[in-house]
């Protein structure tokens, strides 16, 4: 079945009648199910150009349907409405409220590449399924995901000291999504590392907790990186068509 | 300034540990110095470096991440002077293999790295100056499938290996323009490194057929059902082939298998049998060296006891 037809079999596109007659014909029961018709109003536009100009997305034009990025995913083997190559097509195609009943999944993506690693057209799905999780949050349409909060943990550490410090990040993660730090798995792992871990290499990785590691001289560094953060946002929200006021006042 | 040498001396490479050998990944830093100095290799360690950028900074903008590994290329090859590094982290070794793809193909992203580099106060990396390896690669090419066995003390005779290469290391294909280049190179789609040189070690490969598939470490916390789910998969598949150990390559891998091996089993009841030793481990292991310098006590699988059961250590 094409891809685009994919919405219009929903079971609540789908009509059977348990006694219909048209022009003598009888066309009752299962065997003659009907498509509701529709018409589609809803186009947005602008969703590739917007897609587009998020990081990841730049090529998204490029796709021509293959499958292969579907056909290759991580993701989609776990959960099949999980699917790159549709969200593509919904993406080129401008039709938004399709797009916006998988919302909640985009962010699931684990990044492993086998999409970008088979595509034949350079589409790099694995930065549009990038592109599109930011388009979705900065557009409102869903909350920031656990995997944005991890990112924006993990990445706000690097900007100040150079390096990551793993228990730092973990702990940061936790406090930002309200999660207790204490899972009953995390216990279970370190009472496991205790059974031959010595004291000595203990002490060392706690004394690695508070005195964190950095990179020297990183201060210039982590000035540029942080206009150079900024300056993309306020060109990503622009590129959205969201603070239409700043941009009057460039 | 330096020049690239057609032959490279692999016997002397500038090392970058990165972030996590730091942390979680302390026993593959520890395994492979050790592996070094047990063959006479020289790890000069990249000075006062940063974060590769890892995935996340990624997610937040690619070209910063290319910015921040071309600051530890710089620091190798404008400062030091080196022309080869080697990258045990498959997290690092990609990035650092994406940052010399984007800036070479990019417009865009070189422009990012030299605008950074200079605010930063530091030279800008310049393409092909030097070249980035993984720890496969640097005792593929300083001692060969040969040179390992010809080196080995205590061969690692009877134990099934399943070699676990994870995403990093393979894909995608256009940033390791050196592999699928025929016999001798590295394949991206049944990659053989980790099983040449842990063979010529002794240990009885298995087939695995997962041994690119994803353990999910994106996602090991914030979404970490999914995680243990392909982590079950990855475990069940070595047990299947009968393997006793999943040897990694990757600390993030590593880390991922051990962790959601014991979330598996707390959660879910699921329990499984391999044990995960990093390769240079078990590579430390056939070179006579004890299981405390190579960190095997630090593993949270049954590593340590798995080795003295087998009388290999």
């Amino acid at each position: 079945m094409p891809i685009h037809e994919k919405s219009l079999i929903r079971p609540e596109n789908l009509t059977t009648h348990d006694k219909l007659e048209i022009d003598g014909v009888d066309v009752s029961g299962h065997w003659s199910t009907f498509i509701e018709s529709r018409v589609l109003t809803d186009y947005n536009e602008a969703l590739q150009d917007e897609v587009q100009a998020l990081p990841g997305g730049e090529a998204v034009h490029r796709c021509w349907q293959c499958g292969s990025c579907t056909n290759a995913c991580t993701v989609n083997a776990i959960n099949p409405d999980f699917n790159p190559r549709y969200w593509i097509y919904l993406i080129r195609l401008g039709m938004e409220q399709e797009l916006l009943r998988d919302k909640d999944i985009v962010w699931q993506c684990v990044s492993c590449n086998k999409c970008t690693h088979v595509c034949p057209r350079d589409v790099n799905p694995e930065g549009v399924m990038k592109a599109l999780a930011h388009w979705l949050e900065l557009k409102g349409h869903t909350a920031r995901s656990p995997s944005t909060e991890f990112d924006e943990e993990f990445a706000s550490q690097v900007f100040e000291t150079g390096k990551i410090e793993e228990s730092r990040v973990i702990r940061g993660f936790f406090r930002r999504t309200g999660q207790p730090l204490m899972q009953d798995w995390l216990i279970a792992m370190t009472r496991r590392m205790l059974r031959h871990v010595p004291v000595k290499l203990l002490l060392a990785m706690g004394l690695q907790g508070l005195l964190r590691p950095s990179t020297r001289s990183w201060g210039a560094a982590r000035g540029a990186i942080r206009d150079y953060v900024a300056r993309r946002e306020r060109e990503n929200r622009r590129a959205l068509g969201l603070d239409a006021a700043a941009h009057q006042g460039d | 300034m330096t020049t690239v040498s057609p032959q490279k001396d692999y016997r002397e490479v500038a090392y970058y540990p990165g972030c996590a050998l730091e942390g979680t990944g302390h026993a593959y830093d520890r395994s492979t110095r050790a592996v070094a100095e047990a063959l006479g290799l020289r790890l000069v360690d990249v000075r006062n470096w940063n974060c590769c950028g890892a995935m996340e900074v990624k997610n937040v903008d690619p070209k910063l991440q290319t910015y921040l590994s071309s600051r530890v290329m710089s620091i190798a090859s404008e400062e030091m002077g080196h022309d080869v590094v080697m990258a045990p982290c498959n997290g690092c070794y990609h990035n650092l293999k994406k940052a010399e793809h984007d800036i070479a193909n990019d417009a865009g992203s070189a422009e990012v790295v030299a605008e950074l580099s200079r605010k930063a106060g530091h030279a800008t990396y310049q393409v092909g100056k030097l070249e980035t390896i993984h720890a496969l690669d640097w005792i593929k090419r300083t001692l060969g499938d040969e040179g390992v066995r010809s080196r080995v003390k205590r061969p690692l005779t009877g134990l099934k290996v399943a070699n676990y290469y994870g995403c990093m290391y393979t894909r995608p294909r256009h940033i390791f323009p050196e592999k699928d280049k025929g016999p001798g190179s590295e394949s991206t789609a049944r990659p053989h490194f980790m099983d040449d040189i842990l063979a010529a070690a002794g240990a009885e490969i298995v087939d695995y057929p997962l041994k690119t598939a994803c353990c999910g470490g994106a996602h090991t916390l914030s979404d970490s059902d999914l995680s243990t789910k392909l982590v079950v998969n990855l475990l069940r598949a070595a047990e299947a082939c009968g393997a006793d150990v999943i040897a990694t390559e990757c600390p993030t891998c590593h880390s991922g298998l051990e962790m959601h091996q014991v979330r598996a089993e707390t959660r879910f009841g699921i329990t499984t049998r391999p044990a995960m030793l990093y390769f240079t481990q078990l590579l430390g292991l056939a070179l006579g060296i004890g299981p405390k310098a190579l960190g095997i006590h630090e593993n949270v699988s049954s590593a340590l006891e798995l080795v003295r059961e087998r009388g290999l250590a």
